[in-house]
């Protein structure tokens, strides 16, 4: 024994939603003939618009159809208007448009093209992605936030049938020539819109904290993996190199300092382009040497600036300080401290080492005099090496520079 | 919880009384080990509660205090201890060297702060020093210092009379962010090391009211208001 077949909205031949066509389909008559049955019935009181809106709610599309999803047809459009305008017509002629049908037949008419609008502008796809959750397929072009204008069409849309809905129960209830009367209906109106507020509410608030919970809750996860994929990456990595180092005290020291510092930057500061501020670049001058000579450099930076040439070759004469500093002194630490004034930078490198008597630096030498003393002096600045044997070593760097460019605050 | 067999309440002998403040086991019997040789510690605390209780029964010179820990921090337990106790000196001594860290535990009444990657020698010296009433500056606090108190024309400052650095501090802050010991800096400014001493306590005064709060408090205590 075979199924009986079923009836389904067909999406060929349709001009609505296809509910004249699967009709006309299911029981073997022309399409036209559906259509002027449905037209026929929608002359008594809007039966024929209230028989298809069902039909159009509870017969399901025809499977395998939805792998074609309709294409965007104005013309579609058309059926709404064409339905709202009829019915309201239908009412004039029979009711001469007063009292309650009157009123009703202009609300009827009123949500049919609304209606139409708001499944007209949503987009063909979006129409039918939410038929799995939702009870009703077409409900998706309601409740779905698509963009901005369909929002706004939504919200004119509603506020329209709010207000409608306000002075038709005012103008039904109240059919007094009295303005105190519709002004009390509108009130009770706003009332009953209270109360269903007040009703839905709860539900909506704890919906939009159960939302907030569940986003907070992903946000935490993410920074959890963030933080795991670091630790993975840099810590557990770094642990097992001073693992395998365990007798280069040199290397242990080299790997701890870097992994310190990389953890420190990545939980306290904000980072910013080497290439673009003065402190960051400096910074990393510091950090190049101290993963180079296995050193720590104590870098102390006030205040920030933009870069430019100049400033660039401040740090360039200061980096070569601190490469001498780590080369020469002997030591395993160095001092950096740099300071942004709105008239001047200036750097200063210092170590504790065996310091050196300037006098007997051999003329061939070029560290000092060309890469600090000499680029300081091409720039406009000028460098100064305190030093003695046994005493260790200061190189002070000075940049003159103009006051626009400089800031005092470290706004990295 | 640690055992806290080595605790006693009365000093034997003429060596400083330290206490520790730190939710990390590990860091306490490090720092423990490495002072051991210089101080006699008194005293472990992981919790502030169970700090505020320790500190009040053993009564130690100097606190070492960590800035992060559960229920409040470093902060919480000057907070708790600075009326009731006012001999005990904290330094806090903190992996983090975050400005608003360094600063917020000055300003709650620490005398000094200086980082866990300090050398045993120096940590010990920097114990002797806040025990003998004076601060105890890092190159990197004297930078957030410089920096907290540098010219800033959109920066609400409290009171210019009250907050600005004179310009002698300000240079003895710019040398030790530089790396100068007290003795040199002395050396350098052609000055006695107990007027660099000096400068530097006035420089930890002024941090300590260097907002409006702590600043009306201070003129309410003082009936100037």
């Amino acid at each position: 024994m075979t199924q009986p077949p079923r009836l389904y909205r067909a999406r060929e031949h349709r001009m609505a939603v296809g509910v004249a066509a699967g009709i006309a389909e299911h029981i073997g008559v022309s399409v036209v003939r559906v259509r002027i049955a449905f037209m026929v019935l929608l002359g008594l009181s809007g039966l024929g618009l209230l028989l298809y809106a069902a039909f159009w709610a509870v017969v399901p599309l025809r499977p395998g159809d939805t792998a074609t999803p309709p294409r965007r047809d104005v013309a579609q459009l058309l059926p709404f208007v064409v339905i709202g305008l009829v019915v309201l017509l239908v009412q004039m002629q029979l009711f001469d448009s007063v009292g309650v049908a009157g009123t009703a037949g202009w609300l009827v008419a009123i949500i049919a093209v609304g209606a139409g609008v708001i499944w007209h502008q949503s987009l063909p796809e979006r129409r039918w992605q939410n038929s799995g959750s939702l009870p009703l397929p077409w409900l998706s072009a309601v409740v779905e936030e698509t963009d901005r204008r369909a929002f706004v069409l939504r919200f004119i849309g509603g506020g329209v049938l709010v207000a409608v809905g306000i002075i038709g129960v005012a103008a039904v209830y109240s059919p007094v020539q009295n303005m105190d009367a519709v002004i009390n209906g509108v009130i009770f109106a706003l009332v009953g819109l209270a109360g269903v507020g007040v009703v839905a509410a709860p539900v909506l608030w704890r919906t939009f904290n159960q939302l907030r919970s569940e986003r907070e809750g992903r946000i935490r996860e993410q920074e959890r993996a963030e933080l795991a994929a670091m630790i993975h990456d840099q810590v557990l990595h770094t642990l097992a190199l001073i693992q395998r180092n365990a007798a280069d005290v040199k290397a242990v020291q080299r790997l701890a300092r870097g992994q310190e510092r990389t953890l420190r930057n990545w939980l306290y500061k904000p980072t910013a382009s080497p290439t673009e501020r003065f402190a960051a670049a400096l910074e990393q001058a510091a950090a190049e040497v101290e993963d180079t000579y296995g050193i720590t450099v104590e870098a102390v930076v006030v205040g920030d600036r933009e870069t430019d040439e100049r400033v660039g070759a401040l740090v360039a004469a200061g980096r070569e300080a601190m490469v001498n500093a780590a080369r020469h002194a002997g030591v395993q630490t160095v001092s950096l401290y740099a300071e942004v004034e709105p008239d001047q930078v200036s750097v200063f490198v210092r170590d504790r080492g065996v310091g050196f008597d300037q006098e007997t630096v051999d003329d061939h030498r070029h560290g000092v005099r060309g890469s600090i003393i000499g680029r300081m002096k091409r720039h406009g600045g000028r460098a100064e090496i305190r030093s003695g044997p046994g005493e260790g070593t200061e190189v002070r760097l000075i940049l003159p520079v103009s006051g626009n460019g400089s800031t005092a605050e470290r706004d990295r | 919880m640690v055992e806290q067999s080595a605790e006693t309440t009365a000093p034997d002998d003429g060596r400083l009384r330290v206490f520790l403040v730190d939710d990390h086991a590990m860091f306490r019997a490090g720092v423990r080990a490495e002072l051991g040789a210089h101080v006699e510690v008194v005293g472990e605390a992981s919790t502030v509660a169970e700090a505020v209780a320790r500190i009040a029964a053993t009564g130690p010179d100097v606190v070492l205090l960590d800035v992060h820990m559960p229920d409040g921090g470093g902060r919480a337990v000057l907070e708790a201890m600075r009326r009731t106790h006012p001999q005990v000196r904290f330094l806090a001594l903190s992996v983090s060297d975050a400005a608003e860290d360094v600063i917020g535990l000055i300003r709650a009444g620490a005398r000094g702060y200086v980082t866990k990657t300090i050398s045993p020698d120096e940590l010990a010296a920097a114990v002797r020093r806040v025990a003998d009433g004076d601060a105890v500056f890092s190159p990197r606090l004297a930078g957030f210092v410089l920096d907290a108190f540098a010219a800033r024309p959109d920066a609400p400052v409290a009171d210019p009379e009250l907050d600005q650095l004179t310009n002698r501090e300000r240079e003895v802050l710019r040398l030790l962010a530089r790396g100068y010991a007290y003795k040199e800096i002395a050396k350098e400014l052609f000055i006695s090391i107990k007027t660099v001493e000096t400068h530097v306590s006035n420089v930890l005064r002024k941090l300590q009211m260097s907002n409006r709060y702590e600043l009306s408090r201070w003129a309410a205590d003082r009936r100037l208001v």
